[in-house]
């Protein structure tokens, strides 16, 4: 069969058992349906923890705010680009889009090493950093696995790229998850069991998921 | 293709067609073989279908096809690349120790063959009935069809679906 023909045969067959097919949403309304879950999640933390804490630790130490609102902003941001990196033919110069966010979060959590200790607050020991890590590791398993199940219904054609925007984004809103709950001052170690447990997030994602969405 | 993903059989082969000329520009971009720009083709043509949901009829389709042709190709050059580190080639080794029949001969066409039994017995019920029907028991489209009830083009897209996935098994056994 010449190369023609067999292209007409696939085309035929393809055209034979062609159905209707419901399009995908635009990415940013598929983003927002990933978000609307964190953000019931986060209420029902409030709910729980109340907002008291969390508005103390920022009055004192304004640094930690700015880390929270970095970390929220790349959570939004990187479940935009993920869905957008997707699509076939979007930029992948949307890849770019949690990077600022991202700067943001970690610079100002940074910044709070330098910081002096907000009176009245524990400051964190080795065993309550743990916690820290184990929060933000649990809740970004079943963040990042909604968020490739969602992106396998769509066709990630650079899976691993991909993954790792699944993986910054899910540990970027465990971690403001974490900020509604998180009574202890901001110290090094503690600092250190979040960067730990966001690059165990990014890079769990890259190597798993990237397998997960390239099946697609 | 708009049309298409509404279900229009005749808007979707004209657009498939039209896109062949595309994909091969694309491919040969990338650097695929002139040779090797149809099996670029068919795979494109597959991930379309099975994509074509993802299409935004607001946005270029020419840039939703190139970017999953130039995807293909990537494929393609990288399992190229993968086989070609793989095999031998060494004349001189083929010249001294030409192959020859033995003993162990025999018995590797019977494993290989065994291989390829297990493999088919693996594939999915549709898949494994078109390679039964169409590949070992030498039926026609139409008989076929008949037996199977189901219609032509369904079976070849298996066939088509079922060579590629025993294709893919075999070399990523060897």
């Amino acid at each position: 069969m010449s190369d023609a023909a067999r292209h007409e045969a696939l085309i035929d067959a393809l055209g034979a058992e062609l159905t209707p097919v419901r399009r995908l949403l635009p990415p940013w309304r598929r983003a927002l349906g990933w978000l609307a879950v964190v953000a019931v999640i986060a209420v029902a933390l409030f709910v729980r923890y109340g907002a008291g804490t969390m508005l103390h630790r920022w009055e004192a130490a304004p640094d930690l705010g700015v880390a929270a609102c970095g970390a929220v902003l790349t959570a939004i941001t990187g479940a935009l680009a993920s869905f957008m990196l997707a699509v076939p033919g979007r930029s992948v110069k949307w890849a770019w889009l949690p990077v600022p966010s991202a700067v943001l979060w970690i610079g100002a959590s940074g910044l709070g090493c330098l910081r002096a200790h907000i009176p009245g607050m524990p400051v964190l020991n080795m065993h309550a950093a743990n916690d820290c890590l184990v929060f933000i590791i649990t809740f970004s398993i079943p963040l990042s696995g909604l968020l490739i199940w969602l992106l396998r219904r769509a066709c990630p054609l650079r899976p691993v790229l991909t993954a790792v925007t699944v993986g910054l984004a899910s540990a970027a809103a465990s971690a403001s998850l974490l900020e509604i709950c998180h009574n202890f001052d901001a110290a090094a170690t503690d600092l250190f069991m979040h960067a730990v447990a966001v690059a165990i997030v990014i890079g769990a994602n890259a190597l798993m998921g990237g397998r997960l969405l390239s099946k697609v | 293709m708009a049309a298409a993903q509404a279900g229009d059989q005749r808007a979707y082969t004209r657009v498939l067609n039209d896109s062949v000329a595309l994909i091969r520009a694309v491919a040969r971009r990338q650097g695929v073989a002139v040779d090797a720009l149809d099996d670029v083709v068919q795979e494109t043509l597959l991930t379309v279908h099975r994509v074509r949901h993802t299409f935004d009829p607001s946005r270029s389709y020419d840039a939703w096809l190139s970017a999953i042709a130039a995807r293909r190709a990537i494929d393609l050059l990288r399992s190229h690349g993968r086989r070609e580190h793989r095999e031998v080639h060494d004349e001189f080794a083929m010249d001294t120790h030409a192959d020859r029949e033995d003993a162990s001969t025999g018995t590797l066409r019977q494993q290989e063959a065994e291989r390829l039994r297990k493999a088919i017995e693996t594939l999915p019920p549709g898949q494994r009935e078109a390679v039964e029907q169409l590949g070992l028991k030498e039926r026609s489209l139409a008989e076929a069809a008949e037996r199977t009830g189901r219609n032509t083009g369904a079976l070849k897209v298996n066939l088509h679906r079922a060579l590629k996935t025993l294709r893919d098994r075999l070399h990523g056994e060897s």
